[in-house]
């Protein structure tokens, strides 16, 4: 148990991650809200507007993504040089230990 | 936790980016340091920046049927104290702002306050606790990170409820219905960043003990074991 500790770990996050997509269920198309899975911050967005309806938005966002592929793309970018970074340390550290003990 | 560009009036705007700050300057101020006293932790400043990178890019789906993202400051908080993560945070909401119009720069003070200082104080001081309570390892830094990440969001959510408070039932209605859509998301979330942390912290146990050790991150005993 101890030594696969991380692999029983990360399947966790999967389960935690599945469940949700296995929970919800997707809505009637005849009834109001017909998008499951929006995000969190944008909901936050309209509870805003809902709250105060006269509340003008000062500032408009520099730059937006021309599309919705554009956006993930961008996000995909940030993972993948976030992880890329994570993996080049732990596989230079695992050699750098494992040369240590053969000498 | 992302505030939307415009989305605080100006008062509050200036107010949360002057109480942000402080902390900012004096991270950057830990962080030169750290690179000049000890320039062999270089790259596991980098692991810490990245882990932010990865988890805050990443949205994932909840129960409630919506989808929010985990924070990622929690774990370099626990390596290198809570201010070290101000600057690091407000580098990954930087990016953020400019080049994925979320979040934005008028409600970058706000975004940096939840995500860069209250998490990763709440992250340091809660490592910190289980530890003298004698908590096992792994466990410290489950309940640190994930609980950070779900303090997070309820920062967010008293940050839009001071802004619009309700019209009928004033700051707490309008907190309830905004931790309702924010903490309630996050709450699998934030397990999951939880466990992604310790998956970290594992391998970085197993391969740079000694440098956690130097760290006080972890004491000869826990390397031993």
């Amino acid at each position: 148990m101890k030594r696969y500790k991380n692999f029983w770990l990360l399947c966790g996050v999967v389960i935690l991650l599945v469940l949700p997509l296995l929970l919800v269920q997707k809505p009637d198309p005849g009834q109001g809200e017909a998008e499951i899975f929006s995000g969190a911050d944008g909901q936050a967005k309209e509870l805003v507007t809902a709250i105060a309806p006269h509340y003008k938005p000062w500032l408009e966002p520099v730059l937006q993504p021309p599309s919705g592929e554009i956006e993930s793309f961008l996000f995909a970018v940030q993972a993948a040089l976030g992880a890329g970074f994570i993996g080049y340390y732990l596989g230079s550290a695992a050699t750098a230990a494992k040369n240590k003990a053969r000498s | 936790m992302h505030i939307m560009e415009g989305f605080l009036p100006v008062t509050h705007a200036v107010g949360w980016s002057l109480a942000s700050l402080p902390f900012v300057g004096y991270g950057l101020h830990v962080i030169k340091r750290i690179l000049q006293e000890r320039p062999q932790q270089r790259m596991l400043l980098g692991v810490a920046t990245a882990f932010t990178f990865v988890l805050s890019a990443l949205k994932m789906p909840s129960v409630t049927g919506s989808c929010s993202h985990p924070t990622g400051t929690g774990l370099g908080a626990i390596l290198f104290g809570a201010v070290a993560m101000a600057p690091i945070g407000l580098a990954v909401l930087l990016f953020q702002a400019l080049l994925l119009a979320h979040g934005g720069l008028t409600t970058l003070g706000a975004n940096v306050f939840s995500m860069a200082v209250v998490g990763p104080f709440a992250a340091y001081g809660i490592f910190r606790l289980a530890t003298r309570l004698r908590l096992s390892f792994g466990l410290s830094v489950f309940l640190a990170a994930a609980v950070a990440d779900l303090l997070t969001y309820l920062t967010t959510s008293v940050q839009l409820a001071w802004a619009f408070p309700d019209p009928n039932g004033g700051f707490l209605a309008s907190f309830g219905k905004f931790a309702a859509i924010f903490a309630v998301t996050q709450i699998p979330l934030a397990v999951s960043e939880g466990l992604l942390s310790v998956v970290v912290v594992n391998a970085l146990k197993r391969f740079n003990s000694q440098e956690l050790q130097e760290m006080q991150v972890l004491t000869r005993q826990e390397v031993q074991a």
